[in-house]
């Protein structure tokens, strides 16, 4: 195997190491790309489709957090197509949920609503779906709201891959799909939860608050997470 | 053949109605019925939610009033939590009350009805609206916009912005107050006075001239509503609640604000989705009751401040017992205006105004909570149940346009009885029926609408709802 590859993202020409994503060596070359489901630190899945990429000679836009690099790659990531389709992405996610800033306790605080301001996303073309997912505030300190869930399962994955209590679940299948603890057991009943509070941490929307925070007031310490998975991968 | 005459939509309030009235065989007024036909929900889509976000989703219920509302809510979540709130907060939150009641009195006094009171019920619409009032009275126009940004701004240095933030919140507010803000608002109060005392002298200048109105204006005997202190003195945000009659006498005095709906009835009527609230023991619709600065002044034994005290007696002169005339409203919020500036300027000079401590922690203790507080227009009651998570399980909001929804249709009939001749749609006629509702300065439970931009449609209808004639103004 090489021991380097040369590519290049928005015609900068640069070197990667076998086995890198488009989003790692974009991250590690200051290039951003917008993202939701990804976090460093934690396995990707590709389920948000914001990171997508040009890619030349390939036909259709690949996800950055999941397409490994290749020899000779000329990768795009920021085009009016991409613009398009990023907003469309976020307009579909605003539709399918309750993602009402006015009253969240995650506003100001919230990477969707961040994404939406810095991509201009300033109406939704899609008709709103307003669903009416029960919240489940039986956790003693955090409550877990579906209804502003966009289904990126950085809580599942920060459960299962940092504190390996497994207590996240999918249930359902696209749209109908909803984050689940346990056998979709009331949480505060979950007996795998440890109440480590990282996939609360983890959230990037609402769906994931500690309790008792009132309007605008669940703040995030944004570089949690990775600094636990450094400093774990430092210590082995 | 008896008609209607429908006024759709009243202008120059906030939120969406008509006035319909209703003619009898020989073409006199028969009655005239206020309707609000804009439906919101908020009681109902609150379900399941935590009660931690009740005051920022009460807030949306109005652009006008968001303040009255986050702090009732704000309030039912401390019965909740079942704390006293730190002593600042209070203060703070007493503050932030004011602002909002010196900026929404200051916008129905110089923005919806200082038109009609200085241009004249009869004026042209088209100059009839507060750019009309730029044009012929600058200075008055420019005061009263300075003094709805002094309101606003009170609201912006305390909560963060000056419509719908989110500061108060169950058990306080979620930031102390800076040394600079209050500086700041202290050295634009006096100002404030100014402007506030130029008004009322000039609503006492132009009085006399509506005479046929103040007769007319829903003048007749109602109880009137309100909080008060624990010794009497005039309270808008927290204290007992008050009934007192016609002739100023003590109904009921003393009521645990939590215990209202055993004074409260609500009847819900086909034509408005505006529920009409009554006095139980009088019974619906017997047990009509007004609320907002009108019922305050009556009600309170003084205002407990000098300005608004000395202003207050030129008010207690207009009659032996209460004052009926609704007409009279525009003077009773004039004299709170006096009244909440000089809290304001009290309340910024306590030494513990700037506590960094405003905030009590604690989880649900109770399962069923009442927040009321004297909004601008009125008594507001915020009403939760909560399940053993927090999420609310039942809700009940009373607003002041609702406690006020008899008293306005009674006060439109006798109005209507008295300036709508026959089936000549006259525009200063039907103005003055307007302008009853505008007294009552009746808040839908809505945002703000661009003035003048709304259209007025007077349907002149028979029995079968047959357009006979009809009138548009733009």
């Amino acid at each position: 195997m090489k021991e380097s590859i040369k590519l290049t993202i928005n015609e900068q020409a640069l070197t990667a190491k076998p086995g890198q994503t488009i989003l790692d060596v974009a991250w590690a070359n200051d290039i951003d790309i917008p993202r939701l489901c990804y976090l460093k630190g934690l396995s990707g899945v590709g389920a948000c489709r914001l990171c997508m990429v040009e890619v030349r000679g390939v036909p259709r836009l690949l996800a950055a957090c999941v397409a490994r690099v290749t020899d000779g790659m000329e990768v795009i990531t920021d085009s009016p197509k991409l613009k398009s389709y990023r907003k469309m992405v976020l307009e579909l996610l605003l539709a399918e949920r309750n993602h009402i800033c006015a009253f969240c306790v995650a506003s100001g605080n919230c990477e969707l609503q961040d994404l939406a301001q810095s991509l201009g996303v300033t109406h939704v073309r899609y008709p709103y779906r307003f669903p009416n997912f029960k919240v489940d505030a039986s956790h003693d300190r955090f409550v877990h709201d579906p209804n502003r869930c966009v289904l990126c399962t950085r809580c599942l994955r920060t459960c299962e891959e940092i504190e390996g209590a497994r207590t996240w679940n999918v249930r359902g299948r696209g749209i109908h799909s909803v984050m689940i603890t346990d056998l979709n057991q009331p949480w505060g009943e979950s007996p795998t939860c440890t109440t480590c509070g990282k996939c609360v941490q983890a959230c990037p929307t609402g769906a994931l608050v500690e309790k008792g925070r009132a309007t605008g007031e669940m703040t995030r310490t944004g570089n949690l997470l990775p600094k636990l998975t450094s400093m774990r991968e430092s210590g082995r | 053949m008896s008609k209607t005459i429908t006024i759709d939509p009243v202008t120059r309030i906030e939120g969406h109605s008509k006035i319909t009235i209703h003619l009898d065989d020989k073409g006199k007024v028969e009655e005239a019925r206020f309707h609000v036909t804009q439906f919101r929900g908020f009681e109902k889509f609150t379900e399941g939610r935590p009660f931690y976000e009740m005051p920022a989703i009460t807030a949306r219920i109005c652009g006008i009033c968001p303040i009255s509302h986050m702090l009732a809510s704000a309030k039912a979540g401390d019965e909740l939590l079942a704390v006293r709130i730190p002593p600042a907060a209070e203060r703070l939150r007493r503050v932030l009350h004011m602002g909002q009641t010196v900026q929404s009195h200051a916008l129905s006094f110089f923005h919806l009805s200082s038109p009609d009171l200085l241009l004249g019920m009869d004026a042209d619409p088209v100059e009839r609206h507060i750019l009309g009032l730029a044009a012929r009275h600058p200075d008055l126009a420019r005061d009263g916009v300075w003094l709805r940004m002094y309101g606003q701004q009170i609201i912006e240095h305390l909560a963060g912005k000056r419509i719908h933030p989110a500061w108060a919140v169950p058990g306080g507010v979620s930031r102390p107050l800076s040394s600079e803000s209050r500086d700041q608002i202290l050295e634009q109060t006096p100002r404030a006075f100014d402007i506030a005392q130029r008004a009322l002298d000039l609503f006492l200048s132009v009085i006399e001239k509506f005479e046929p109105e103040i007769e007319t204006f829903a003048n007749f005997p109602t109880l009137f509503f309100s909080q008060v202190t624990r010794n009497g003195e005039l309270e808008l945000y927290d204290g007992p609640l008050r009934i007192t009659d016609a002739k100023r006498k003590i109904v009921a005095d003393h009521i645990d604000p939590s215990s209202y709906d055993e004074h409260i009835g609500e009847a819900s009527v086909p034509w408005s989705y505006l529920k009409a609230p009554f006095y139980r023991p009088m019974g619906y619709p017997d047990g009509i009751y007004r609320v907002g600065p009108l019922a305050r002044l009556n009600n309170a034994d003084r205002c407990g401040t000098p300005r608004a005290d000395a202003a207050l007696e030129a008010f207690r002169a207009l009659a032996k017992g209460a004052v009926l005339s609704s007409f009279y409203y525009h003077h009773a919020r004039l004299i709170e205006i006096l009244y909440a500036l000089e809290q304001i300027e009290a309340l910024l000079k306590h030494p513990d105004i700037l506590s960094p401590r405003v905030r009590a922690a604690a989880e649900p203790n109770r399962t069923d909570g009442v927040g009321v507080a004297e909004a601008p227009r009125g008594t507001l009651i915020h009403h939760y149940r909560i399940n053993d998570d927090g999420q609310i399980t039942w809700a009940n909001l009373i607003v002041a346009t609702g406690h006020n929804n008899l008293a306005m249709n009674r006060g439109i009939t006798q109005a209507a009885k008295k300036f709508v001749k026959g089936s000549s749609l006259k525009e200063g006629a039907l103005n003055r029926v307007e302008a009853v509702i505008r007294c009552y300065d009746p808040c839908l439970s809505c945002s703000t609408h661009a003035l003048g931009q709304m259209a007025l449609r007077v349907q002149l209808m028979d029995r079968e709802g047959h357009v006979l004639d009809e009138q548009k103004r733009v």
